[in-house]
This record gives C-alpha cells, sequence and structure tokens, in this order.
C-alpha cells in the first residue's frame, strides 16, 4: 500500500530489554525446525507464520497481509540460562571493573563522583572528550581494592576473549584462587548497579541498563530478514542466519530438559559454553578467539555483524551507496547545437526512463495520447497508476481499454519528453558541478549529447567517456533540480569566483576572426551566421562600410548584437602587447566615462577591449571575455544580467563563433613552424654565443676565477650561471621566432588569444627546445661523471647535460632524444604522483568536512550544535557570489553610477 | 633556571588580541547563538595567551583576529583544562 509513507522524526540506538524483546514478539520460537514434510511452516518452528510469510498464498497470522506486503514480525527466545552479548563483552568487563562486588556502586568517592558529574555537564556533546573521561573514571574506579560505599574488599576481574571472566580472588590465608564468573553471576552484579552511577561508567539509565548486555530472552528476526531459497531441484535451501537459529534452539532445549531433569553441573556448564558459542558466532562469526560457524561445504557462515560490515555491508553498500532505478548510462559526444543546459538523450533511452505525470484537466488529452502510444512508440508510457496505487503495465493489448479509464487522480508514467529535467553526472564526483541538471533533448543513436562548453566541470572529454542520468520521479524533486542545480546556476565556479561554463578552445579563436581589426563581412554572411547562432534581430543595423557597391559590417557589430545594451566593461586582453595605447584609451574612458564613439574608434586598439553600451568599440574578444577563469564579460553578464541572460549569451556566442571558423577555415600544419633562412640563421648564432659563454664560466671555473654567489658552493654558482645564461638563450631564440611569426599563423592567434597552447609550445616547435631538466637542475645522472656514452666523464658543457638546440621541426639527435625522454618521465611521475596524492587529501577533507553546515543564524556549525566558525568564511560571503573573492567591487558599482547618471544605455 | 625572562606574547605580530568576556557578555553571546556553554570552540589553559590573561577554566575568551576577508573577526573560545 502506497499509504504506509512515514516520516522518520528521531532514532535512538539503545540496548533491548527482555521485557521489549518480549513485547515486540509475536512468537515464542520453542521448535528448532523449519518446514514440515510438506514444505508447510511448523508452529512454534523458524518459520512461524506469525513471523510473517515469504511463500505465495499464505498469509501472515500476525498482521493478516500476504508475502511481500506484511513487514516480518519479531519473534523470540527464552534462553534457558543468561548468555553474554559478544558485542558488549568489553563493555561488561568494564563496568565490573568500576563497580563493587557486594553493593554495586560505582567505586568513587562522593566527591569524585561530584566532580566527574560537573565535567561531564561541561562536556556537553563532545564525543572524544567523553570517552576520554570514561575512561580516566575506569581506570581509577578498577585501581580502588577497596569499595569506598560499603568497604567490601574487590578482587581483580580478568577478561578471556571472547566471553569469559575470571575474578582473581584471595581466600582468608591470602592464597590465590581463580573463580569462573558464569553469565547469571555478571548478571546479578550488573544488576545491582543503581540507575544514578550509571552516567559515570557512560550508560543511559533507561536505554542501556547493564544488566541488558547479558541475554536471557533472544530475539528472532523475522522471516522475511532470512528467506529460505527453493532451487530448481526443489529443495529448500535456508538462510545462514535460520541455520545459526536452529543450532540455538536445539542446544536451548537440551540445556533447559537437562536443568529439569537435574543433570550434574559439569554437563550444564558445558552445554551453556555450547549454547555461549552459537549465540556468539550468530552475532559474529568472526569473533576472534574462537572458530568461525561453518557451513555443511566448509564455506563460513554470515552471521549478523558480517551483514553489516565492510564495503558490501548494509551501511557502505546498501545505505551511503546503492544501485537505483530510473538511471542510464551510455558513452558521450559533442553537440554545439544545444544549449548548455541540455542533453541529448537517446530515444531508446527515453522510451525505457519514464516521468510520473499527474492526470489533470490541462493535460489529459496529451496524457492519453501517450497512453494510447504506449510503450512501443514514442512519446508513449510504459505504466499508469490508478487512484488505489496500483501499477499497471501498459501492453499492446490493453491501451485502449486503459486509455478509456484513465481519468483525474490516474498517474502515466510517460516517455522522457524534451524539456523534462534529468540530473547528469560524471564521475569521480569530486565537486558539485559533477553532476547538475539538464533539460533533455530526446535525439536518434545511441549516445549522450552535451555541449562542449560544460565539458570542465565534468572534466570529461569524448575519448570513450560514459556519463550517468537520473531522472527525479516526483515534482518536488523537479523543482529542486530546476532551481538548484541546473547548468546556468554553476557557470561561476565557487573556486574561484569566476567562470568554469565557459568558450573554449575554437570559440576563442573564432570569437579573434570575428571582431578583430579589418574583418569584415557580406549581408549574406551576416545573415547565414547570425541565423546559425540563433540571434534574432529584427533588421541589422547599417552597414559600416559600402565597398564597391558591397555593404559589409565589421565584426564587431556584428558581436554587439550579443550583448546586453546597457552594457560597459573595458579591460586589458591578452593581445596587449603596446601598453602605452591602451593607457591612452584608458585615461580617455575614465576620464569622459561616456567617451565620443568617433574618438575611441580612431584609438581603437585590438589588445585592448572596450564595450560601450553593449557596443564593442575597440578590441577582440579572447579568453579574457568569455573563456574559463579569467572571461570577464560572461562574469560580468552573468551577475549583472542573471544567469539566464549568461546561458543565452555562451550559447549565442559559441555557436556564432563556430560559424565564423568554419567558414573562414581554421588549422595548423607544420609549415606554422616555418622560419625564414635569416631567423633560423640568428637562432644558431643564438646558441653558438651561449655555448661559448658556458664555455668560458666552466673556463673560470676551473682556473678558480669563479666568485661564488652568497649562500652557493662554487659548483652551485656555476651551475646557476650556467642554467641563467642558457635560459636567456631559449628566450631570445622564441623572441625571434616570434617576430617571424604574426597573427596569420593560426598557432600563433591560438597561444596569444588563449584559445590552445602557449608561445612556448610554437617556440619549442620552430625554434629550439631548451635545457632539459630534472627536479629544477640539469641533467647529470647517468653514468660515472656524465649523462651518456657520448660525452667525455667531466664535460659539464651545454650539450653534454641536456641542453637540445633542436626544435621539434628540425628534429632531436639522438642524444637529444634520450635527454629529452628524462625530461619528460619526470613529468609524468609527477602527474602520476600528484593526482594520487591529491585524491586522497581529497578524500580526507570531504570525510572531515561534509557534516558542516552553515545555520541560517551565519554561524558554522558540525551536527551537534557546536560552533566551527561564527560567520562562515570570517565575511559571511558565499564564494560563488563573490566578485573574486571579495564581497563586493565597489569600482564596479561607482562605475555604474557614473554611467547612469551620465546616460547610459538605451 | 635563573631569573626568567619577561615576555609578552601579546606584543608578538602574529598573537591577535585576547580578552576574558566579563560574565554578562558571556550570557549575551550564549542567547546570541542560541547554545550551551559546551558548543563554544574551545582553548585548552595551558594556552600561552591564556595563561598571560590569567583566565580560568569556565571562562570565555574573545579573540579579535584581523581577517583577510572581513577586516576583523570576532572568536570565542571557552577555556578549559588539559
Ligand atoms: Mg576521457
Ligand atoms: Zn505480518
Ligand atoms: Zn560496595
Amino acid at each position: 500500500m502506497q499509504s504506509m509513507k512515514k516520516v522518520i522524526g528521531s532514532i535512538e540506538f539503545g540496548i533491548l530489554s527482555p521485557q521489549e524483546i518480549r513485547k515486540m514478539s509475536a512468537a515464542e520460537i520453542t521448535v528448532p525446525d523449519t518446514y514440515d514434510d510438506d514444505g508447510y511452516p511448523i508452529e512454534g518452528g523458524l518459520m512461524d507464520k506469525r513471523l510473517g510469510v515469504i511463500d505465495p498464498g499464505l498469509r501472515c497470522e500476525t498482521c493478516g497481509a500476504r508475502a511481500g506486503e506484511c513487514p516480518g514480525h519479531f519473534g523470540h527466545v527464552e534462553l534457558a540460562r543468561p548468555i553474554i552479548h559478544v558485542g558488549f563483552a568489553k563493555t561488561i568487563h568494564r563496568v565490573l571493573e568500576s563497580t563493587c562486588r557486594e553493593c554495586g556502586r560505582i567505586k568513587l568517592t562522593d566527591e569524585e563522583i561530584e566532580e566527574y558529574t560537573h565535567k561531564f555537564e561541561v562536556m556537553g556533546d563532545r564525543k572524544k572528550a567523553k570517552d576520554r573521561l570514561i575512561k580516566e573514571i575506569h581506570k581509577k574506579a578498577k585501581e580502588r581494592m577497596v569499595c569506598p560505599h560499603c568497604g567490601a574488599p574487590q578482587f581483580p576481574i580478568k577478561f578471556e576473549r571472547p566471553t569469559i571472566y575470571w575474578e582473581l580472588r584471595k581466600d582468608e590465608e591470602g592464597n590465590e584462587y581463580r573463580h569462573r564468573m558464569m553469565p547469571s553471576e555478571v548478571r546479578d552484579r550488573l544488576e545491582k548497579i543503581p540507575d544514578k552511577d550509571l552516567p559515570l561508567l557512560g550508560l543511559h539509565p533507561e536505554k542501556a541498563r547493564p544488566e541488558w548486555m547479558v541475554l536471557t530472552v533472544l530475539p528472532v528476526p523475522p522471516v522475511t530478514m532470512r528467506p529460505s531459497i527453493t532451487l530448481e531441484s526443489g529443495i529448500r535451501a535456508e538462510d545462514d542466519l535460520t541455520h545459526k537459529l536452529v543450532d540455538i534452539i536445539r542446544i536451548n532445549n537440551r540445556l533447559k530438559s537437562n536443568i529439569e531433569a537435574g543433570a550434574p553441573q559439569l554437563i550444564i556448564e558445558d552445554l551453556w559454553d555450547l549454547l555461549q558459542y552459537h549465540v556468539t558466532t550468530y552475532i559474529n562469526n568472526e569473533t576472534s578467539g574462537i572458530p568461525p560457524a561453518k557451513h555443511k561445504s566448509g564455506r563460513p557462515l554470515k552471521t549478523l555483524s558480517q551483514r553489516l560490515k565492510g564495503k558490501e555491508g548494509r551501511f557502505r553498500g546498501n545505505l551511503s551507496g546503492k544501485r537505483v532505478n530510473f538511471s542510464a548510462r551510455t558513452v558521450i559526444s559533442p553537440d554545439p547545437m544545444i544549449s548548455i543546459n541540455e542533453v541529448g538523450v537517446p530515444l531508446a533511452v527515453a522510451m525505457e526512463l519514464t516521468v510520473p505525470e499527474k492526470v489533470t484537466e490541462f493535460n489529459f488529452e496529451k496524457l492519453k495520447q501517450r497512453v494510447l502510444n504506449g510503450p512501443e512508440k514514442y512519446p508513449g508510457a510504459n505504466y499508469v497508476i490508478d487512484p488505489e496505487g496500483r501499477r499497471i503495465r501498459l501492453m499492446e493489448n490493453n491501451l485502449e481499454i486503459i486509455a478509456e479509464k484513465l481519468d483525474l487522480g490516474w498517474t502515466v508514467e510517460r516517455h522522457l519528453e524534451d524539456g523534462d529535467i534529468v540530473l547528469f553526472n560524471r564521475q569521480p564526483s569530486l565537486h558539485r558541478m559533477s553532476i547538475m541538471a539538464h533539460r533533455v533533448r530526446v535525439m536518434p543513436y545511441k549516445t549522450f549529447r552535451l555541449n562542449l562548453a560544460v565539458c570542465p566541470p565534468y572534466n570529461a572529454d569524448f575519448d570513450g567517456d560514459e556519463m550517468n542520468l537520473h531522472v527525479p520521479q516526483t515534482e518536488e524533486a523537479q523543482a529542486e533540480a530546476k532551481i538548484l542545480m541546473e547548468v546556468q546556476n554553476h557557470i561561476i565556479s565557487p573556486r574561484y569566483g569566476g567562470p568554469l561554463i565557459a568558450g573554449m578552445q575554437d570559440h576563442i579563436s573564432g570569437g579573434y576572426l570575428l571582431t578583430r581589426e579589418g574583418a569584415y563581412f557580406t549581408r549574406s554572411e551576416v545573415e547565414q551566421m547570425l541565423m546559425f547562432a540563433g540571434v534574432d534581430v529584427g533588421e541589422l543595423p547599417k552597414p559600416d562600410k559600402v565597398e564597391n557597391g558591397v555593404e559589409l559590417w565589421s565584426g564587431k557589430t556584428i558581436f554587439s548584437l550579443l550583448l546586453p545594451g546597457d552594457l560597459t566593461i573595458w579591460y586589458r586582453n591578452k593581445l596587449c602587447d603596446d601598453p602605452e595605447r591602451c593607457e591612452t584609451l584608458e585615461r580617455l574612458i575614465e576620464e569622459k566615462l561616456v567617451p565620443d564613439e568617433e574618438e575611441v574608434k580612431k584609438l581603437a586598439y585590438d589588445g585592448f577591449t572596450y564595450i560601450l553600451n553593449g557596443k564593442l568599440l575597440s578590441g577582440v574578444v579572447d579568453k579574457k571575455a568569455y573563456g574559463r577563469e579569467d572571461g570577464k564579460l560572461l562574469d560580468l553578464i552573468v551577475r549583472e544580467y542573471g544567469v539566464e541572460r549568461a546561458r543565452q549569451f555562451l550559447d549565442q556566442v559559441t555557436k556564432l563563433t563556430i560559424w565564423v571558423i568554419t567558414h573562414r577555415g581554421f588549422t595548423t600544419a607544420i609549415d606554422d613552424e616555418d622560419l625564414p633562412v635569416e631567423a633560423l640563421d640568428r637562432i644558431r648564432e643564438i646558441i653558438r654565443e651561449a655555448e661559448e659563454r658556458v664555455n668560458r664560466l666552466i673556463e673560470a671555473y676551473k682556473n678558480g676565477e669563479l666568485e661564488p654567489l652568497p649562500g652557493k658552493t662554487l659548483e652551485e654558482t656555476l651551475e646557476s650561471n650556467i642554467m641563467a645564461v642558457l635560459a636567456e638563450a631559449r628566450d631570445n631564440a622564441g623572441k625571434v621566432a616570434e617576430r617571424y611569426l604574426g597573427m596569420t599563423n593560426h598557432a600563433v592567434i591560438m597561444a596569444k588569444t588563449g584559445a590552445r597552447g602557449k608561445m612556448l609550445n610554437i617556440t619549442q616547435m620552430a625554434a629550439m627546445l631548451g635545457q632539459q631538466s630534472i627536479r629544477g637542475k640539469r641533467l647529470y645522472r647517468g653514468y660515472r661523471g656524465r649523462v651518456l656514452t657520448h660525452f667525455k666523464p667531466g664535460d659539464l658543457g651545454a650539450k653534454a647535460r641536456g641542453f637540445v638546440t633542436n626544435s621539434y621541426k628540425s628534429g632531436l639527435t639522438p642524444q637529444e632524444y634520450f635527454f629529452h625522454a628524462m625530461g619528460g618521465r619526470e613529468g609524468l611521475v609527477d602527474t602520476a604522483v600528484r593526482t594520487a596524492q591529491s585524491g586522497y587529501m581529497q578524500r580526507r577533507l570531504i570525510n572531515a568536512l561534509q557534516d558542516l553546515k552553515v545555520d541560517y543564524d551565519g554561524t558554522v556549525r558540525d551536527p551537534t550544535g557546536i560552533i566551527v566558525q561564527f560567520r562562515y568564511g570570517e565575511d559571511g560571503v558565499d564564494p560563488m557570489k563573490s566578485w573574486q573573492g571579495k564581497t563586493v567591487d565597489v569600482d564596479r558599482v561607482i562605475i555604474r553610477t557614473l554611467l547612469k547618471v551620465r546616460g547610459g544605455g538605451e | 633556571m635563573a631569573t626568567k625572562k619577561e615576555f609578552n606574547v601579546f606584543a608578538h605580530e602574529l598573537v591577535p588580541e585576547h580578552r576574558v568576556l566579563s560574565e554578562e557578555e558571556r550570557e549575551t553571546l550564549l542567547r546570541k547563538y542560541r547554545i550551551k556553554i559546551s558548543q563554544l570552540p574551545q582553548i585548552k589553559a595551558s594556552d600561552p595567551a591564556v595563561v598571560a590573561l590569567d583566565a580560568k577554566p569556565g571562562d570565555v575568551i574573545e579573540i579579535k583576529r584581523k581577517s583577510p576577508t572581513a577586516g576583523y573577526y570576532y572568536y570565542y573560545r571557552l577555556v578549559v583544562e588539559d
């Protein structure tokens, strides 16, 4: 029944008392057997129908429900003699040692009791401190050999694993002897301890009386917890717990009859110990000190403790993490045409996953059609739920009947459709952006499709990565996902307060190609690219110029169409290599705030981006506009125009730039690393000079003319001087290469705009690789006095110690190749080590921090209410809503105010 | 040991200001955050700053720290035995 919904208010842990066990018991179990010869449950046996039923057709004798609906009910066994509960054996020992053997009081003086009681009060809920104090009390009490309350002499108590206690007594003559304390004696002593002393022993007087740790009644779990399985051969196989309970009841009955028959004490004690063994292994079959109970086949039984423990146990395997329905997993592939908050779902997946939709008068017709389509035809439905909560599977033959019956109050589990909210996830789920909410787009083929801009938060690529998809099943879950988890809410990373979901690679290169000075497009081009990007402008703006009767629009004008009309921002971008021109512009803008457009256009410079009232007047867009981490423009749109506008901007700008880059053509090939002869000559000259300087340094060192640097030995001085010379040589070679490789070179465009790669990579391809190093030092290990046998021992020269003068393009000599392999290995080792170490650190940090939360009063507290910070982050600011970590950007506020006053925005 | 040299911990640049709260201030604090005294962060009685202030277990210390995000930030700790 669906109506059994209950809410957990609180959970309390305690020890079951014998009375409670009897009270919750539906039946006393006395027969050590399960089914009779006809396969019918034996009354009073372990499969008694009062404990619930698992066989179809039978009804539970306690609640009257059938198998599957009856939750099962506990029974009990009256133990003939008390039995120690292994789980509490150590605690029992501690309590026995801490209390008087005669009067049961804790062996502390009244003053000490008062002192410790006070300490407990001050301490509150701190578990660690409590444990420490309990240990201290135990230590003090057990050393008291005379009871401070009744004056009775005390004896040490020895605990022998797993469940035996010895008292080391002395008779009148002072002879020591050992007395075995049977569980009944232990229980008698525990019973004597008064309630008021229990808190000092770490026990709760109502929820954990110490004598309850010695069992007199054993609960028998419901049959639903230990169902028997019928094999194909028709033989019943019982659960391990049932096997163990059979043993317990059999021995318990034997013990009982022996006691009643007045059997000798020795026989009774043997049986008692045997019963103790069975109960111990029933609770924990991995108890040290006793052999584990085994199945006939020799396999150790899986008893209570084993069900809970370990990775596949109840806690880690079924509660902290579990397998779920309404989920899908497949390979991912890119789709630049869908929005960043969409996910392409294969049709086959969409027809398997369902969303429950309640029938209302508004969706009645739609849902009726879904039912008529059924499970085979998209968009259809797989199940309906009638007002009584019955789930009915839709099949070819019942579609019409059910569609006819469909009415308000029914629920249709319809196929996934466009616009449904789903959760999308990629492991390892290291941060909250690893699971975000997307809207469904049902598509052909068999992969999940996602927009390239959301790859960074998932750390996804398309070399075979798979991702998971989950469908929230209630309106609450769907609303929560939409409000808290949708992709656009995570454009800004809480880690560094800048965009994490942003344009990448071709989006950046394309942005440059579109907006650089001198980029003009014809009417048909402009119309095409705007259509492609989904930008709706009623009418194109005035053309920027007309050449030979052809209207031309500049890229800057087109780009401006994507921007909010009153957006104003200026900054130096990645291409700024002439600080003076930037400064002139900056000064003009800051002085006038709303300068004359023509004036700006005269000063316009690709390296300085200036957007005034939604018009790009100067500069290109590059990584600093809408790239990851430092996309200032995107950042501003998110903050001042909201996440929805930012999503729209990101969707449009990525499509627009992709159109530009595909239609203009963009590629990089080996000829991007071609240098003219004079450049190569110059580089060769630089290398020659550097080698010469190194040789001179070595000469000076050998002649003892080298002055050691402060804090360094002569050798270290020589090394650092050589390193400096060689680093300079590579830099100079790089500069030479850079001089000949301009912005017509695609590799350079990518490096300079921040789309992909660094200038260093190009230098290494075109000019030279430079010094290879391990741990910041020139290579020195290998053979005695030399790295490779191709050099003379003791050769300190540049070439002998890993200076590679060739470029990737010119090709490395065998020696250089080997040096490069040595340097390259270090990088590989460190990444491997680093990921392992940071993963471990991350896990430890999460474990330590996961339960802390920010309360409504702004404090950070642990689950018991202990304060960790009086104000979150000391300033109470959400880093995701901060301005690069600062609470407010005062400059920005001033600028916005001034702009409003001096007339900005259309 | 011969004459122990006087050393004032609070003179050190890295030691923030410490102050013992009055009975009244302590009650206000507990009321403000709606906490029991045991839910405050703690500081050992042997802490040099606590020793210098001559504070006893049960006292609450106010620490005025410089904060890179908030300018100044007040933190409260309950003195406990160690
Ligand atoms: Mg991959
Ligand atoms: Zn039942
Ligand atoms: Zn006593």
